[in-house]
């Protein structure tokens, strides 16, 4: 599995994710999942592994690296639980936002201790009935003295309830794309409230709810960037997202492909291993081919976006293709498992369950393919 | 209403309709949560009759057959999977399982209470070892007397049993001592087993993916006594017996993906006529109209292939162990696949609980996996349709 491409530094930053997952991940993934929970002192170990601000340069207190590394971070995490890979993708977003257009006094208030993972990020666009249709978010940023008083609600927010620090798009112009801005709110903020955990089909140990604006007073230094470049902001922060939800898939598929052979190579029927049976070498080869493939693409985004590419179309067809995979892979996962698959002693039924929102989130992949033509046709 | 229906098809059909809307429904995510068998909603099945479709009415029943039996199947899990589920555990695999190989003594004995829903059936045949590969089975018996009765002691673990945690009568499968996989893997022998008999232990229900609300169960046999009385059919002829409900198994529980399939179209057509992005409904857009017209297409595919096959067995046809494996993959397959796309039309809504999409795709999975997986059912189609073809290979298989 080793990769000829890879550094000797990329190399040993797999090996060293790959070690923390075996001994801190894997250990309490299983069990996390069962009780619906979120450790915050896991995410404090991923600040002391000195992955929460992969691509935050050095001087705010990043490791300053690209994201070539930054999926294999994600990755290898993703291996043992998604919901943890994405909790730490999450906390980048409004890294990747502040570290574009946020003042020096920004940065050293929020992009250092959120690169450090002293504290904890979230991302806060969508909305109860604006989802895909962000340009048309309804939460309204009005001025107001010296700062900004923000009313409405977001939802379905990763890492709500237990984030220090979120990216808020809110609306301070008129209808459109043009009126948004993006702010800065921190959990303590008067008139911010979070609401009750969803319950949902996986990702259970990452929290996901509704966030709450009730005349939330916000000083005019959280405003990130000029007002109404909200919008590009949150775009920019989803094409880097969707780079590492497709990692995140990368990750999850390997994780199912090993628990498969493991088991295929045990299990027996007939007298013999079920792997010598065709329709499961089959099943095996074909989900190797999409690992492959979807690593490739993953490695070829990263690489143009550190190589200061356009890279909008290829993050497109990197998530979705990786997702789309990904949710393949882990339902042909707990068919090679057969009974054992469907029960929760084993870990391919919670991959299953964790992969499908892969397909929903940083935009669906009916979006993504809307992108990607979109850009087809332009040309 | 499909050609092969007839007015007391449509009737039965518009009960459990009415049944599964009123009473199964408003329970469906709650049952899902904390895992808690309908009893009462499982009584009440019992009254409306539906438990007794298979088996004629001198005996309790409504002997529709088959079809009726697929239709039951189909609109219960339209609402809820796990009830269906344990319906087809308890009514197909127990009730008509005992009616065809059961003596007459046993059938008086058994079958009212268990058509009344006052009784719980189940069906044990898998074992840890032994899934797809079910002659494999390891559980084995000796002939003994205790206290001048004869019977048979039991010595073995079942896995993945539906209902075995209810039921007060299971049947099960097991082999003499001497014989095994290598020798004489046909002599299998099956039992009715009674609830609360010494040394017969079903354990705690399994923690699962879906289906939650249907207890699945493991059973060890420690020296388990069962009384010569409780023999089901002839001993050593269990392969046989096995075979003689098969197709009606096999189709039967190939409805239950159908309606799963078209419980997710119902959720996802009100959504997608209702929610709206960029300021029109999403149904609007040509890719929801291509998930919801194969959403659509696939299911009546599936559907045609279960009513076609039971239609077929109510009229007496035999041989149809092909058309019977085609539909039960088939139709498994698109459940899983509709009840995905379902998810992926209510996006973010189709992920949480609120909704049933979510609890729909979990379900379905396991169609693919129980009484045969899919890998099996391929290889049983392309080994009929080699035989029927009067080809034959060097193979086994």
């Amino acid at each position: 599995m080793s990769n000829p491409f890879e550094s000797d530094d990329q190399k040993a930053l797999r090996e060293s994710v790959r070690r923390f997952t075996v001994d801190v991940i894997e250990p309490i993934a299983a069990e996390d999942d069962q009780q619906k929970r979120f450790r915050r002192d896991i995410f404090d170990k991923m600040g002391g592994l000195g992955v929460t601000g992969i691509t935050t340069p050095e001087a705010w207190g990043g490791a300053g690296l690209g994201f070539r590394e930054y999926v294999i971070v994600v990755e290898e995490i993703a291996k043992a639980s998604v919901p943890y890979a994405v909790v730490l993708a999450v906390t980048g977003l409004p890294q990747q936002t502040l570290k574009a257009h946020g003042t020096d006094a920004q940065k050293e208030k929020w992009l250092r201790p959120l690169a450090e993972g002293k504290l904890l990020g979230a991302f806060a666009l969508t909305e109860p009935s604006v989802g895909s249709d962000a340009a048309n978010l309804k939460t309204t940023a009005t001025k107001s003295g010296d700062g900004y008083v923000l009313s409405g609600a977001k939802m379905f927010i990763t890492s709500a309830g237990y984030a220090d620090v979120y990216v808020v798009f809110a609306r301070t112009g008129g209808p459109g794309a043009k009126g948004v801005s993006s702010f800065l709110v921190h959990k303590d903020d008067k008139g911010f409230t979070v609401g009750a955990p969803e319950k949902k089909m996986g990702w259970n140990s990452s929290p996901l709810a509704q966030l709450f604006f009730e005349d939330c007073r916000i000083p005019a230094d959280r405003l990130l960037g000029a007002e109404g470049d909200g919008f590009r902001h949150a775009m920019a922060a989803l094409d880097s997202g969707r780079i590492t939800i497709a990692a995140i898939s990368v990750g999850l598929m390997r994780g199912a492909l090993a628990a498969c052979l493991k088991y295929g190579k045990e299990r027996t029927a007939f007298g013999k291993p079920i792997t010598d049976n065709q329709a499961i070498q089959f099943m095996l080869a074909d989900m190797d081919q999409k690992i492959s493939a979807s690593a490739r693409l993953v490695e070829h985004v990263a690489a143009l976006r550190d190589a200061g590419h356009p890279y909008g179309k290829e993050a497109a067809i990197a998530k979705c293709f990786a997702t789309d995979s990904a949710m393949q892979v882990t339902t042909d996962a707990v068919q090679v498992f057969g009974g054992y698959g469907y029960l929760a002693d084993y870990p391919v039924e919670r991959m299953m369950r964790d992969a499908k929102v892969l397909q929903i989130v940083e935009g669906t992949n009916q979006i993504q393919r809307m992108v990607i033509a979109r850009d087809l046709l332009r040309a | 209403m499909l050609s092969f229906e007839t007015p007391e098809h449509e009737m039965l059909r518009k009960a459990v309709r009415d049944f599964a809307i009123k009473e199964v429904r408003p329970i469906a995510a709650k049952i899902d949560k904390t895992k808690e068998f309908p009893r009462e909603n499982f009584r009440k099945m019992g009254e409306l009759g539906f438990h007794g479709v298979t088996v004629p009415t001198e005996y309790g029943g409504s002997g529709m057959g088959a079809l009726a039996c697929a239709i039951v199947n189909e609109e219960l899990a339209r609402e809820c999977a796990s009830t269906a589920l344990s319906y087809l555990a308890h009514a197909v695999l127990c009730v008509n399982n005992l009616y065809l190989n059961g003596t007459d003594v046993q059938r008086k004995k058994y079958l009212p209470k268990l058509i009344s829903g006052e009784h719980m059936g189940a069906w044990a045949l898998t074992e840890p070892g032994s899934g797809s590969d079910a002659k494999a089975l390891k559980t084995k018996y000796r002939v003994e007397s205790r206290g001048g009765k004869k019977g048979f002691v039991l010595n073995g673990t079942k896995l993945f049993i539906t209902n075995a945690f209810l039921a007060d009568v299971t049947i099960v499968f097991a082999r003499p001592e001497g014989t095994g996989p290598e020798k004489d893997k046909d002599a299998i022998t099956v039992f009715l087993a009674e609830k609360g008999t010494p040394g017969f232990k079903p354990h705690e229900p399994m923690d699962k993916m879906g289906m939650r609300a249907s207890p699945t169960s493991e059973i060890t046999f420690e020296d388990c006594f069962i009384p010569e009385e409780n023999l089901l059919g002839q001993e050593r002829k269990g392969t046989e017996h096995m075979l003689l409900g098969l197709d009606v198994e096999r189709i039967t529980i190939a409805a239950i993906p159908v309606g799963i399939a078209q419980g997710a179209l119902d959720v996802a057509l009100k959504y997608a006529t209702e929610r709206k992005q960029f300021g029109v409904e999403i149904g609007t857009f040509q890719m929801i109209k291509t998930f919801l017209a194969d959403m659509a297409t696939e299911t009546r595919a599936s559907r045609l292939l279960v009513y076609d096959t039971a239609h077929r067995l109510d009229h007496g046809e035999k041989g149809l162990t092909m058309e019977a494996s085609m539909a039960k993959y088939y139709a498994s397959e698109v459940g899983t696949r509709t009840a995905l796309k379902a998810v992926q039309i209510l996006g973010g809504y189709g992920y949480i609980t609120e909704f049933p999409v979510e609890r729909m795709a979990r379900d379905a999975k396991l169609l693919e996996i129980g009484a045969g997986t899919s890998e099996i059912q391929r290889i049983i189609v392309a080994r009929e349709l080699i035989r029927k073809a009067g080809y034959s290979m060097g193979d086994k298989s």
